[in-house]
């Protein structure tokens, strides 16, 4: 498995966020996770304009051989969302931290991402 | 917790880089790159599985041929005076499917492999109804099963030295001993090839050798879209012990043919109407999403369940089997997490030798 890129926080179900430049953020899942799910074959991601809380399902997906929520590591609307990987959902297994992420949001409150998880500890989880 | 068992294979799965789960206490592969590739090399060329999980017995003495009369819905007079294997399913005494499974015989002797997590089920039944018929039932731990699957399957198996010879003449449902080695072309792809039913001593060398023919090595995650593409029912999500074969597509394997032969479970199927009986169909889900088990299905005369469903590599779409009522039509709705899909029903093999 590649490095984890250090500007990453995460939650312990392998969900990443990241604080872009102009105040956004931008959410997807680990390399772990997409390891763990095998070929992803689809995703249903959410609507832009939508309000989700932290911690909360905000996307479904899905391999070959299972279902999975995916949960939004911090609160926030709805911005953008990563239309291409709904016809080309293999995108999150070759690229789960560039190319493959799920949604942007304007965060509702950006210290929530102090309760996150630093790429280190992130680590340790996986280990377990 | 119980200590997983181990098939011989199992330093080989791990020296390729096999994601190893536990399966009905088995520590068995489900891939060892992408599900896809795997399922698209079985399609393609050859793929090559360990399915040394499942259970195999073997029979000695007494009159063999009566007491799987009594056991097996299907009739093995069929293959009684042929070097063959014959599918078919075990029921008990009110038509409920206990497992699926298949006998081989050849050489004058009887070999039957049945499913995993119902091995030490099927040995109890075996004993207890193999006494009347002064047979000896013979678990075969010491037996493991590969399975060489694809259209390219037969062509690196004949460049195999070791069986070339024993197997180069076997016919579709053919099989073979050699000593205590069996071999088979039967499988659970819906392609052509072999499962070789041998002692665990020579699996590590056969395993390798197909290997270096050109054989992908093949997880529990592809066999699983294989076999659905086929249409092939899995015992314990398409059919259980409350399910009769008629509401399973299984009708074709019960033989009453001969009137005389009183088999467990025949009672009760000749009360079973036939006419308001649930079935199994196959499911093609049309909108993007993907089919699994337990999701609810309703068509314009009834409703239903999808019992397998996942994604199907060779249709690109979603595939699944179903237990719907009668009357069902072309097509249909699935609930996905509260929202009704559509679905077509179609034949439950999805593919014929491989090919849409």
């Amino acid at each position: 498995m590649g490095d984890i890129p250090g500007d990453l926080k995460f939650l312990s179900s392998h969900e990443w966020v990241r604080v872009e430049p102009d105040g956004s953020v931008t959410i997807g899942i680990s390399d772990h996770a997409q390891d763990l799910l095998g070929d992803i074959v689809f995703v249903e991601l959410p609507d832009i304009g939508q309000s989700i809380d932290a911690e909360t399902d905000a996307a479904i997906v899905e391999s070959v051989k299972a279902a999975s929520d995916v949960y939004s590591p911090i609160s926030g609307e709805v911005t953008e969302i990563n239309s291409i990987l709904e016809d080309q959902p293999e995108i999150i297994n070759s690229s789960p931290y560039e190319d493959g992420w799920f949604y942007k949001m304007m965060p509702s409150d950006l210290s929530e991402t102090d309760n996150l998880l630093s790429p280190e500890d992130y680590s340790e989880v996986c280990e377990d | 917790m119980i200590q997983p068992k181990n098939t011989a294979l199992h330093s080989s799965h791990i020296n390729l880089g096999a994601k190893m789960v536990n399966f009905a206490q088995w520590e068995m592969p489900i891939t060892y790159s992408s599900l896809i590739e795997e399922h698209h090399a079985v399609r393609e060329t050859a793929g090559i599985f360990d399915v040394s999980h499942m259970a195999v017995f073997d029979f000695n003495g007494g009159d063999q041929i009566g007491f799987f009369e009594k056991i097996f819905a299907n009739d093995i007079k069929k293959i009684a005076n042929e070097n063959k294997a014959l599918y078919g399913v075990l029921l008990n005494e009110d038509g409920g499917i206990l497992d699926d499974l298949i006998i081989y015989h050849a050489n004058d002797k009887f070999r039957l492999v049945s499913n995993c997590s119902t091995r030490e089920q099927n040995f109890d039944w075996y004993k207890k109804h193999a006494v009347d018929f002064g047979v000896e039932v013979v678990e075969r731990m010491d037996m493991g099963i590969l399975a060489i699957q694809g259209p390219e399957a037969m062509k690196k198996i004949l460049a195999m030295n070791e069986i070339s010879s024993l197997v180069e003449n076997l016919e579709p449902f053919g099989c073979m001993f050699s000593d205590e080695h069996l071999y088979a072309r039967t499988g659970y792809t819906g392609e052509d090839g072999l499962e070789l039913i041998v002692p665990n001593d020579v699996i590590v060398n056969l395993w390798e050798k197909a290997l270096a023919e050109g054989c992908t090595p093949i997880g529990l995650g592809a066999r699983d879209t294989l076999r659905l593409e086929a249409g092939l029912n899995l015992y314990g999500n398409d059919m259980t012990i409350n399910n009769h074969p008629y509401e399973s597509n299984l009708a074709w394997t019960i033989d009453m043919k001969d009137e005389a032969r009183d088999f467990i479970g025949k009672n009760a199927l000749l009360k079973v109407d036939k006419e308001i009986s649930q079935k199994i169909i196959g499911v093609l889900l049309k909108d993007r999403g993907v089919l699994r088990p337990g999701y609810e299905i309703t068509h314009e005369q009834g409703k239903g369940i999808i019992l397998s469903g996942t994604y199907s590599p060779t249709l690109e779409a979603s595939i699944g089997l179903a237990r719907v009522d009668q009357g069902h039509g072309d097509k249909g709705q699935v609930m996905i997490r509260n929202k009704a899909l559509n679905i077509d029903f179609v034949s439950p093999r999805f593919l014929r030798q491989g090919k849409i």
